[in-house]
């Protein structure tokens, strides 16, 4: 399935945008994040990376559907 | 008891907005008064925390930072002007925010907060506010609330965006429900390397203020199990709900907050060229390959005369690196290129792959003086 990925942070820049289109074989977060992860290799050193499923953190089994908002929010440390 | 004091018509005045303030008044006030926070870092978050805070009238304020002024700082830390450079943070602060309101006693502290002095610097505070710029005191300070049980105002900021959050806050989701584990140094940039907007940090700073006083004068809705994140560049701000996943259970004293975010990558005997081996190359129209893997903005500042593949796109350009000649890898530090040379030596069986010692800010330096560098 398709879905569409608003990024933040470093994850902005390892994928090339603040609104990325993905197709990922599979259906919950933990596919999404394998397949991120498998195309953007770099997010792998974020070590903790937030998936925000309609606003609320989600875990690896949650199910996912094309319509979605997703986020990926990984930590920033400036201040 | 806590004492109660009674306000004189010199404080009457200067809080009377709060006072008119519906569900805040003099019970709110007395509140803020009898307070003791402790604010780590006095930067870019830091000055509009703090110049809020002291403002407000919050009583008893501890500022931690063991930086000085410099003149980078000015773009942002409102609370320093150029007289100021090269003078600590924390006493500089201190000491414009007593013009601002005696009845704040104001402490400075210039020594760094570490895991051996942390816990006995931070007890008997009622809040603490995360102003830092680094992940190791961003976890000190979060296993530190947890430690003290001490409820922690939390806010970061990079480039364009910021993440406020209430951690542990009578035993909420703290930072380690979020984010569990550091990312590795090398995959994240700083403010000093990534760049942010000056008044992204007064924005995210006076949202963390305005949480603080939420908290210390009891009104309102914190932002308990929740995190802000806001885009200044789209106005777009979402809050994402947190799961408490009970972290705390595993914070059973401070550790080598250094160590923890250094986790170091599993090594490969990656190959690497010196800036002056590049330099032979060049010189002698030697046949290999230079690619940049740096943003396009990156690039425009300062560049190798390389191919331009910005790292998020290597994976999609596999096929035009080249496998039957010497191909030299650079970003700016050497960092990013690394991540790129092992993940291309380990997915698609490279052997030819050079990473640039130190990147373009090697070359800047020992090659070429007159190169900008960023």
């Amino acid at each position: 399935m398709e879905l569409k990925i608003k990024t933040f942070g470093a994850a902005r820049d390892m994928m090339g945008g603040k609104e990325v289109v993905i197709k990922i074989n599979g259906t919950n977060v933990c596919d999404l994040r394998k397949t991120l992860v498998a195309t953007y290799p770099a997010l792998a050193d974020l070590r903790s990376l937030l998936i925000a499923v309609n606003q609320q953190y989600a875990e690896d089994s949650q199910q996912l559907k094309e319509t979605d908002e997703i986020a990926l929010i990984p930590p920033v440390s400036g201040g | 008891m806590t004492k109660v004091n009674h306000f004189s018509q010199e404080e009457r005045e200067r809080y009377s907005r709060h006072f008119v303030l519906p569900q805040f008044g003099e019970s709110a006030q007395q509140n803020l008064l009898q307070s003791r926070v402790a604010v780590v870092g006095a930067g870019g978050l830091g000055c509009p925390v703090l110049q809020y805070l002291v403002a407000a009238g919050v009583g008893h304020i501890a500022i931690f930072d063991h930086d000085n002024v410099s003149l980078s700082n000015l773009q942002r830390q409102i609370l320093y002007t150029a007289a100021d450079l090269n003078q600590p943070k924390a006493q500089v602060a201190a000491e414009k925010l007593r013009a601002l309101n005696q009845h704040v006693q104001i402490d400075s502290f210039v020594n760094q907060l570490i895991a051996s002095n942390a816990l006995g610097l931070l007890k008997g505070f009622q809040l603490i506010i995360d102003c830092t710029d680094n992940f190791p005191t961003r976890y000190l300070l979060n296993d530190a609330s947890v430690l003290l049980d001490i409820p922690l105002i939390h806010a970061s900021i990079y480039r364009y965006e910021g993440q406020v959050a209430v951690f542990n806050y009578q035993r909420s989701a703290n930072y380690r429900d979020l984010y569990p584990l550091p990312p590795r140094p090398e995959a994240v940039t700083n403010c000093e390397e990534g760049g942010v907007l000056g008044a992204l940090a007064g924005i995210i700073g006076s949202i963390q203020a305005n949480e603080a006083i939420k908290v210390l004068a009891g009104i309102g809705d914190p932002l308990v199990n929740r995190l802000l994140v806001f885009d200044s560049l789209t106005m777009e701000s979402q809050i994402i709900q947190i799961a408490n996943k009970n972290e705390r259970k595993n914070i059973l004293g401070l550790i080598d907050y250094d160590d923890f975010c250094n986790a170091p990558k599993k090594t490969t005997d990656m190959k690497e060229v010196t800036v002056q081996e590049l330099k032979a190359l060049k010189d002698s129209k030697a046949n290999f390959q230079l690619i940049d893997v740096r943003e396009p903005h990156e690039f425009d500042i300062c560049n190798l005369d390389g191919e331009l593949i910005p790292q998020a796109e290597i994976p999609h350009n596999v096929d035009k690196i080249a496998k039957d000649k010497q191909v030299v890898i650079h970003c700016r530090s050497g960092a990013r290129s690394g991540n790129m040379v092992k993940w291309l030596e380990s997915n698609h069986g490279f052997t030819n792959l050079y990473n640039l010692k130190g990147g373009i800010l090697a070359w800047a330096k020992e090659i070429d003086t007159s190169m900008p560098t960023y």
